[in-house]
C-alpha cells in the first residue's frame, strides 16, 4: 500500500517518540518497506552534536540501532534549518519530498485549548502534506 | 540502512575544523518544564538571575529615581571621561587585530569548517547586520553630528565657521567641513564595526568551528577551560543579557520619544505618554510577529524591507539634495576620514576633551555595551564565510556604507546650514538644540517633505522593530544555554520583557539612569573584548587553513 515511510524524530528526546517509532516499525514490517527517520536541527552546536556531521553520524547510528532492535531497513535523514523552532514543518515537509515517502508516523500530543491558535507540528504537517499522515497520541 | 538515502537532502560535508573536546553537554544545565499550554527550556541560573535582576533594576529606579539617575549618569561619565584612554586605545586595538586577520594567512579560515557553505545571500546577509547593528542611529546622528562636529565640537581644534553671535567666518568654513564629517564617519566606520566584527568572530569561531555553545562565555574557553561552564560563564552571561535587554529597552523607550516628537512636527501628533506607550506596544508587537515568524520568515525579511526603503530615502536625498555636490564630496569625505582617521584615534596629547570624551569614549562604550547583541546575532548569521571574507563585509563594506550616508544626510543639512540661517536644521541644531527634530528638519526643507518625512518615521520605527526582534532572540538564545530551538514561547516572553520595561520606564521615569547603566557596561565588556582578540588568534591557529 505504501512505499516508505518517515517517522520525524527528535534525538534529544527519542525516547518520548517510542510509540510513534514502534507504530511506523510495525507498519513497515507488515508491508516490508523502508522507514526513514527524518530529523531537524540548526547548524548552530547543539545538545545533540556540535558539528552537522556529528549530527548526521548520530543520526545515522539510531537509525541503525532502530533497524536492529525493530528488525526493519532504516536510514536517516538530517536537516538543517537557520531557526528550527520556527522552521521544522517546512524542512520535514521538504524531508517528505527528498526522500519519497508516501506515509509520515508522527508522535503529537492530546489537543487542547491552545492548539486552536497555535496547532501542533504534527497538526500543521497532515495539513500541509500531500501524502498520508499517521498521527500517534 | 541505505547509504543513498543517507545522503539526500544533506548539506556537502562541512569539512575539517578543530573542534573542541570537552565534556559540556549543551543544555545539560537547562530545566525543561511545562507551564498550562507553554513549554520552557531555560539555562539553570542564567535565565532566572538575568530576569530577576532587570526587574530589580527597574523596580530600585522607580522607587529612586532622584538617587539612582545622577549615580547612574556619574557613573557613566566617570567611566567615558576618566577612561576615555581605554575606551579609545582598544578600540584602535580592535581595528588593528581585524585588518591584521585579513591580511595575514589567518584570514582563510572558513566559519563552519573548510567547506562549509553560507547559509545566507550577500544581500540578506547584509540587510540583517546592518539592521541590528546601526540602522537607527545613523537616521538620527546622519544629520545632526556632521552639522554639530563642524560647528560647536571643535574636534582636534579644529574652529568653528560659526563666531560667538553665529555670523559665518568663511575662511574657516572648508576645515570645519571636512573635519565635521571625518569626525561623525570616524564614530560610523572602521571602529564601531570592528567591536562588532571581534565578537561577532571570536563567537562564529567558537560556536561553528569549536563546537561550543553560541554564548558569550564559550569565547573564554581558551581562559576559564572547564570552569566557563560554571559561574565565571554565567556571570558572562547574565551580563550579556543585562547590557542587551536594558540597551534595547531604554533606546526604545527614547525612540518613541523621538518618534513621537516627529510625528508631532509631521502630523501635528502631540507629543504624550500615551501616543509613546502606543508606539512601544506597536513597535514591541509587530517585533513580535516578526521573531515568532522565525530568522528566515520574520527577522531577514524585514530587514531586508527596511534596507531597501533606507536605499529609497537615500537616493531621494541625493538626488533632491545638492546632487553634484554630494557625488564629489563623496570622495571627498573619504579622503578626509582616511587623512583624520589616525590623528583622531590617538588618546593622548589633545585639547577637545568635550569631542574626545564626550562623543568618541561615550560611543566606544556604547558600542561596546551592544556588542553582544549584535556580535552573537553577526555571528549566527555568518556560517560558511571566511575570516576575510566576513570581516571586509563586516568592516569594509558598512564603512563605506556609512560614508555614503553620512555624506548625503549630513553633507545635504551641511549645505542647508551653511548657505540659509533660516533652514530648519540651522534652528533645530545650531540656534536650539532639538537633535530628534534635525533630520525631519532637514528634509522639511527639501521637496515632498511630507511624503519623505512620513517614510523617514516608518524607517525608524522599522529599524526599532529589527533591533527589537533581533534582541530577543539573542536573548532567548544565551537564557536557554546557547540552544536556538528552544521554545517560541520564551522569545516571545523576551521580547513582551523588554516592552514592558520601556514602557515602565517611560511612564515612571529613568530612561536615561537605565540607559546609562548599560552603557558602563561597555567597561567589562572591553576587557571582555581584548580578551576575546587573544581566543581569537588561538582559535585561528589550530584551525585548518
Amino acid at each position: 500500500m505504501f512505499k516508505k515511510i518517515l517517522i520525524p524524530i527528535d534525538l534529544t528526546h527519542a525516547e518520548k517518540l517510542e510509540k510513534a517509532v514502534a507504530t511506523g516499525a510495525y507498519l513497515a514490517k507488515m508491508s516490508s518497506i523502508p522507514v526513514v527517520f527524518a530529523a531537524v536541527t540548526s547548524s548552530v552546536p547543539g545538545p545533540v552534536a556540535h558539528t552537522p556531521d556529528e549530527f548526521r553520524a548520530k543520526l545515522d547510528a539510531y537509525a541503525k540501532a532502530q533497524a536492529e532492535k525493530l528488525g526493519i531497513e532504516a536510514s536517516g535523514h538530517a536537516m538543517f534549518a537557520h531557526d528550527p523552532a520556527v522552521d521544522l514543518e517546512n524542512a520535514l515537509l521538504k524531508a517528505i519530498h527528498e526522500t519519497g515517502a508516501d506515509l509520515v508516523v508522527m508522535q503529537t500530543h492530546i489537543p487542547h485549548l491552545s492548539d486552536h491558535f497555535w496547532p501542533s507540528n504534527g497538526g500543521r504537517i497532515a495539513t500541509h502534506s500531500d501524502v498520508s499522515v499517521f498521527l500517534v497520541r | 540502512m541505505s547509504d543513498n538515502d543517507s545522503n539526500q537532502g544533506i548539506p556537502d560535508p562541512e569539512g575539517a575544523a578543530g573542534v573542541i573536546d570537552t565534556s559540556y553537554e549543551i543544555g545539560q544545565d537547562n530545566i525543561e518544564a511545562n507551564v498550562g499550554p507553554f513549554n520552557l527550556d531555560i539555562h539553570n541560573p542564567v535565565f532566572l538571575i538575568s530576569g530577576l535582576t532587570v526587574v530589580a533594576f527597574v523596580f530600585l529606579t522607580l522607587a529612586f529615581q532622584t538617587e539612582v539617575g545622577p549615580l547612574f549618569d556619574a557613573l557613566r561619565k566617570w567611566l567615558t571621561s576618566g577612561l576615555d584612554w581605554f575606551f579609545i586605545i582598544s578600540a584602535n586595538v580592535f581595528v588593528l587585530v581585524c585588518l591584521t586577520l585579513i591580511v595575514t594567512p589567518l584570514g582563510k579560515v572558513r566559519i563552519g569548517g573548510q567547506d562549509a557553505e553560507p547559509d545566507y545571500s550577500y544581500f540578506g546577509w547584509f540587510a540583517m547586520l546592518f539592521a541590528a547593528g546601526m540602522g537607527i542611529g545613523l537616521m538620527f546622528f546622519g544629520v545632526l553630528e556632521p552639522v554639530y562636529h563642524m560647528a560647536f565640537s571643535a574636534p582636534l581644534g579644529v574652529p568653528s565657521p560659526f563666531d560667538a553671535d553665529g555670523n559665518l567666518i568663511p575662511e574657516n568654513v572648508a576645515a570645519a567641513k571636512a573635519m565635521g564629517m571625518a569626525a561623525t564617519i570616524y564614530h560610523w566606520g572602521l571602529h564601531p564595526w570592528a567591536i562588532y566584527a571581534v565578537v561577532a568572530l571570536a563567537l562564529a569561531l567558537f560556536s561553528f568551528n569549536k563546537g561550543l555553545p553560541l554564548t558569550m562565555r564559550s569565547v573564554f574557553y581558551p581562559i576559564f577551560g572547564e570552569r566557563t561552564w560554571g559561574w565565571p560563564g554565567h556571570i558572562i552571561d547574565i551580563l550579556a543579557v543585562f547590557a542587551t535587554l536594558f540597551g534595547l529597552a531604554t533606546s526604545l523607550g527614547f525612540g518613541a520619544q523621538q518618534a513621537n516628537a516627529g510625528l508631532e512636527f509631521v502630523f501635528g501628533i502631540p507629543v504624550s505618554i500615551t501616543a509613546q506607550v502606543i508606539l512601544i506596544i506597536a513597535i514591541t508587537g509587530i517585533a513580535m510577529i516578526s521573531v515568532v515568524r522565525g530568522l528566515d520568515g520574520g527577522v531577514k525579511v524585514l530587514s531586508e524591507i527596511n534596507m531597501m526603503i533606507a536605499a529609497l530615502l537615500l537616493l531621494f536625498v541625493i538626488i533632491a539634495g545638492p546632487t553634484g555636490t554630494l557625488i564629489s564630496s563623496f570622495f571627498s569625505n573619504l579622503g578626509a576620514y582616511a587623512r583624520e582617521v589616525v590623528p583622531l584615534s590617538m588618546p593622548f596629547g589633545r585639547d577637545d576633551d568635550g569631542f574626545r570624551q564626550g562623543w568618541t569614549s561615550f560611543y566606544w562604550a556604547w558600542w561596546i555595551s551592544w556588542s553582544p547583541f549584535v556580535g552573537m546575532f553577526i555571528a549566527r548569521v555568518s556560517r560558511g564565510r571566511t575570516v576575510r571574507e566576513f570581516l571586509v563585509c563586516v568592516l569594509i563594506i558598512p564603512t563605506i556604507v556609512s560614508v555614503l550616508w553620512m555624506t548625503a544626510f549630513g553633507g545635504t543639512a551641511v549645505e542647508q546650514v551653511l548657505t540659509d540661517s533660516d533652514s530648519q536644521v540651522h534652528e533645530y541644531v545650531i540656534a536650539s538644540y532639538n537633535p530628534e527634530l534635525s533630520l525631519f528638519g532637514m528634509l522639511a526643507d527639501l521637496p515632498m517633505a511630507s511624503i519623505t518625512s512620513f517614510i523617514a518615521i516608518i524607517l525608524v520605527i522599522v529599524f526599532f522593530v529589527t533591533s527589537s526582534d533581533s534582541g530577543s532572540l539573542v536573548i532567548d538564545t544565551i537564557t536557554a544555554g546557547g540552544k536556538v530551538d528552544a521554545p517560541l514561547s520564551q522569545r516571545v516572553f523576551w521580547c513582551t520583557f523588554e516592552g514592558l520595561v520601556a514602557i515602565a520606564l517611560l511612564i515612571g521615569g529613568g530612561l536615561g539612569a537605565l540607559q546609562a547603566m548599560a552603557v558602563s557596561t561597555g567597561f567589562p565588556f572591553t576587557i571582555v573584548l581584548l580578551l576575546a582578540c587573544y581566543a581569537i588568534f588561538k582559535g585561528l591557529w589550530d584551525e585548518p587553513r
